[in-house]
């Protein structure tokens, strides 16, 4: 299901639409869906972002500033910081390391394996984070082997990578997948075939041609990471100072009545999160120019 | 084709793919079951039955059944003009479409709270018309349609964008008129893709905690959400009966991934973009 992730690459200019008395509506037709869905747009989506730093900014900049540099503030940054990158790297090894199985070879079970790897996008956050405790908590699975052996999984730092690793798992493979198998083998096997080393075909000629989907995937995969809330509430324990990321101090303050600090730190969440859809508009019109260069080629 | 290996590399790709899928999901995700089967059926139908969870399962699959719907209309009708129609400010709300995607779900909780809260910029217009969005169920309502929009807008506008202009100009030049047109001959194309980002919405919304925990007020048997019961019974260390729970969310997660899975395929047959 991978719904709202995959790289979108544009069609016809919606002039065309426009000119065409075939393809066109009535104006007045025309005007009111556009109003109506640009009201539904504005109510549902534009005014909760506005919201976001109109109640962070409430009490001043300098309250605003004072709420971001706190010792607890800063500590979810740095720990939710940390959890990226643990995390998007695994993935990205692990979505390229599947994509190339997948897309490059046959073997019985691919739809299954596929359908697999999907699957952490259908489960709740709150199953997702439920499962490490079952694994690796006091009654788990391992887990007294873990607390035997003077180590902490759940309800500290290792259990919450764990979690975010499990929510941001298809990411990177989502997008490699349909992207290399559109690609098909023909080009390393070329590569191949001219005496190129396995590793040699990879980085010379596979990660170019897939370039912009990776960095897709990387930066959506990113985005949830930092953004994780609902796994990583259940995994965390909320240790302030220590297993606070970034979302769970917005709600620990939100939860004081704190709502400026809380606003802070979420409008910081909110620059994040439009820093990502940046980046994405971008890749997707740079992916978008380099599949017109193959077509006009 | 035949299984030529040319290239290098199978053995260990599919290896290491299987081996941190097993560790990472497969064998985590068992542990719900296993630790579900501890219990006898008598005491597992007896804790996911309990009128507080019955009334969290008609919430969450209530709310994320009209949620996904609204996307469904509200959703077509945005992809639709971003697709058909140029307006001023188009490209910067095609690029703002995926937010609710992108933005951490506990800052669409609150934001969302403030804003309906009987003192925020909508709370204070609808409270005094009778409407209370915020801390009951209806806000659950609003939460949901904020975090399935995207699912909607961008599996449909694909396709409507791969849409042949040609068909539509036949049909034209046969006499139908434009609303004849988009009923019969542009309605049958998109309906699989609607229905699948409807079904994409409602699996998102089912499991959805981080946005709706802050608006829903979590009442108990009126505003309480399943994850949220889950979460409830953690705290009391009720380990069997988060996990009973969790399981019957992990079947209903299961059978929507597969109904998902059939649509997607069904979507590509009508567009014609089968692998």
């Amino acid at each position: 299901m991978a719904g709202a992730t995959s790289l979108h690459l544009g069609g016809i200019p919606a002039e065309r639409f426009e000119a065409n008395p075939a393809t066109r509506e009535p104006v007045w037709v025309k005007w009111a869906i556009i109003i109506t869905a640009l009201s539904f747009f504005a109510l549902f989506v534009l005014m909760p972002l506005i919201v976001v730093f109109a109640e962070g900014l409430r009490k001043g900049w300098d309250a605003y500033l004072a709420a971001l540099i706190e010792p607890d503030a800063l500590s979810s940054v740095r720990l939710t910081l940390l959890v990226a990158a643990v995390s998007v790297p695994l993935n990205i090894v692990f979505g390229v390391a599947a994509a190339w199985c997948i897309a490059k070879f046959d073997f019985p079970g691919k739809t299954f394996l596929i359908t697999l790897i999907d699957l952490p996008f259908s489960v709740s956050p709150v199953v997702a984070g439920l499962i490490y405790v079952l694994v690796f908590g006091r009654t788990g699975w391992i887990g007294p082997w873990f607390i035997e052996h003077d180590m902490k999984i759940v309800f500290a730092v290792p259990g919450i990578i764990l979690a975010t690793i499990f929510v941001t798992f298809p990411f990177v493979a989502r997008e490699l997948i349909p992207l290399m198998q559109a690609q098909g083998r023909d080009e390393e096997e070329a590569a191949t075939v001219l005496g190129a080393s396995g590793w040699q075909t990879f980085w010379k000629v596979t990660v170019p041609n897939i370039k912009w989907g990776l960095i897709y995937g990387v930066i959506l995969c990113n985005a949830r990471a930092m953004g994780e809330f609902g796994a990583v509430s259940v995994v965390s324990g909320h240790i302030r100072g220590e297993t606070n990321t970034m979302p769970l101090h917005v709600e620990i303050a939100y939860n004081e009545y704190n709502f400026a600090a809380a606003f802070a730190v979420a409008s910081l969440l909110a620059i994040l999160a439009l820093l990502t859809l940046v980046v994405k508009t971008f890749v997707e019109w740079r992916a978008g120019l380099a599949a017109r260069e193959v077509v006009e080629e | 084709m035949a299984t030529r290996r040319a290239l290098p590399g199978f053995g260990l790709s599919l290896g290491y793919t299987l081996t941190w899928l097993s560790l990472v999901v497969l064998i985590p995700l068992a542990a719900v079951f296993i630790k579900t089967s501890s219990l006898t059926l008598e005491q597992f139908w007896h804790v996911t039955t309990t009128p507080r969870v019955l009334a969290s399962y008609r919430l969450t699959f209530g709310a994320s059944l009209l949620a996904a719907g609204i996307n469904a209309v509200f959703g077509l009708l945005l992809a639709w003009s971003l697709v058909r129609y140029t307006f001023p400010g188009k490209k910067l709300v095609d690029s703002l479409v995926d937010l609710p995607f992108a933005l951490p779900t506990a800052v669409a909780g609150i934001s969302l709270t403030a804003l309906w809260a009987g003192n925020g910029w909508l709370g204070k217009i609808s409270e005094p018309l009778g409407i209370k969005v915020a801390f009951s169920p209806l806000g659950v309502l609003v939460a949901l349609v904020f975090i399935g929009l995207p699912f909607v807008v961008r599996t449909v506008q694909p396709v409507l964008e791969d849409l042949e202009i040609e068909i539509e100009e036949a049909s034209s030049s046969l006499g139908a008129d434009r609303w004849q047109t988009f009923r019969l001959v542009v309605f049958p194309t998109l309906y699989p893709a609607l229905l699948t980002g409807f079904a994409l919405a409602f699996a998102r919304a089912v499991g959805e905690y981080g946005s709706v925990i802050f608006i829903a007020g979590n009442i108990p048997m009126v505003s309480e959400i399943t994850p949220l019961m889950i979460i409830t019974k953690l705290e009391q260390y009720d380990y069997a009966g988060a996990t009973a729970i969790a399981s019957v969310m992990l079947i209903a997660s299961f059978i929507l991934l597969i109904a998902i899975n059939s649509l997607q395929a069904w979507t590509a047959k009508r567009t014609g973009k089968s692998k």
